[in-house]
């Protein structure tokens, strides 16, 4: 049975899932916060109510990054 | 889905502002609340030569791509922090974007310039490798940024950098933490003015940005930075936003609003006392300068252009803070 290719990272890993179904659902399924990524298919992003199929290459792209708190907090 | 401007199909939904953007107009929204932060607090006046710190990672990418597309004299500074395959590929992608826009970008690397890397300069210092790290490009930009007579050093710090840090300084009242958490570091007492233009912006947003523009980044996180705290209030505050978009522009913003000027008679008594740095004449509170310490502990060195040269040090308030050692 043909699924769809999710990527997800940070481990960097790829997982099947069966389509259709819309990114929102997607992102609960997996469970996601939608705040801390960005859905990628092929090489566009789409929103949350975007509809997935068994042939498209997803990725899950983690937005979130350390920082360097020092300077953010104003440290010289 | 439609964008709330042109009614055409939208790529991104924004949920604190309540609205979703096609290409375009999200691509507008972002060079436009940019403009805004630069504007609002005053931090880059037309014709300042600008130095951007880069990373590799998508926030100082794109502040770097948004400032030059609002026409900013901008240049990057990319720091070689030693971390591995990790700094090879970020390396990569700070010298790929450079020659795409033909701008200028320094380099400075640890290991070959001050004979040191973050992980062995934190693992001697005894500090964590964030620490060792911040505690490095602070420095470092700062002396680049002197020495090649820019005019205002930028950072790719977003809302969400800026939200998670006021987050944790609030948790265990770090009053003098709370002082100089601002948008906008004056430039005094020999440090050159240090901003931050993406402060209205998400880092979800930096994100899309760089994939819609077409800027390759770094992805992965930094191996070092797994499991911070910094990371973790984050995660916390997503949490939030989740149930109540809005919260993390309107706790940070209320913060610079209605409370950030309580904490600032503190942090400007830590000015009093600085003097050149022994090693390098950086403005330091010890006789020695938190960097040169670290690189002596690392058993690095400094370069041979480097003396103790001191830096001009003028006595005017200041929000921002002096050498001193860091926290993660």
């Amino acid at each position: 049975m043909v699924a769809m290719k999710v990527l997800l990272r940070n481990p960097r890993r790829e997982v099947d899932v069966q389509g259709p179904l819309q990114v929102s659902t997607l992102l609960q399924r997996l469970e996601v916060n939608r705040e801390s990524v960005l859905v990628i298919r092929g090489d566009t992003i789409v929103p949350g109510d975007a509809w997935l199929a068994d042939s498209d290459d997803v990725e899950i792209r983690p937005v979130i990054s350390g920082g360097d708190f020092g300077s953010a907090i104003g440290l010289r | 889905m439609k964008c709330r401007v042109c009614r055409e199909p939208a790529i991104i939904d924004i949920r604190r502002h309540n609205a979703n953007f096609c290409t375009e107009h999200f691509l507008r929204l972002c060079r436009d609340q940019t403009a805004k932060a630069i504007h609002d607090f005053d931090m880059i006046q037309p014709n300042e030569r600008v130095l951007v710190a880069v990373s590799g990672g998508k926030d100082s990418l794109a502040v770097w791509d948004i400032l030059l597309d609002l026409g900013y004299d901008a240049d990057g500074l990319y720091l070689g922090l030693g971390i591995g395959d990790y700094s090879d590929e970020s390396g990569r992608y700070a010298r790929a974007y450079a020659a795409t826009r033909e701008r200028t970008l320094i380099e400075i690397d640890l290991p070959a310039d001050y004979g040191y890397d973050i992980p062995g300069g934190a693992r001697a210092a005894r500090r964590v490798p964030c620490s060792a790290c911040g505690l490095s490009k602070r420095h470092l930009f700062d002396r680049a940024a002197i020495d090649g007579g820019y005019d205002v050093v930028v950072t790719g710090h977003n809302l969400d950098d800026e939200a998670a840090v006021l987050f944790g300084n609030v948790l265990r009242w770090q009053t003098d933490y709370l002082g100089r958490q601002l948008p906008v570091l004056p430039a005094r007492h020999g440090f050159p003015r240090k901003v931050k233009p993406l402060v209205r912006l998400g880092e979800r947003e930096m994100a899309a940005y760089c994939v819609v523009k077409g800027i390759d980044y770094i992805v992965e996180e930094c191996p070092m930075a797994a499991g911070n705290k910094h990371l973790g209030y984050k995660d916390a505050l997503n949490a939030v936003e989740a149930t109540s978009p809005g919260s993390k522009h309107d706790f940070y913003f209320g913060f610079l609003a209605r409370a950030s000027a309580l904490f600032r008679p503190e942090a400007e008594g830590e000015q009093a006392g600085l003097a050149p740095c022994i090693s390098c004449g950086a403005p330091t509170t010890a006789e020695q300068c938190a960097f040169c310490r670290l690189v002596e502990r690392a058993g690095g060195q400094l370069p041979a252009d480097v003396g103790p040269v001191p830096v001009e040090i003028g006595m005017g308030a200041s929000a921002g803070g002096p050498d001193r050692d860091d926290v993660s």
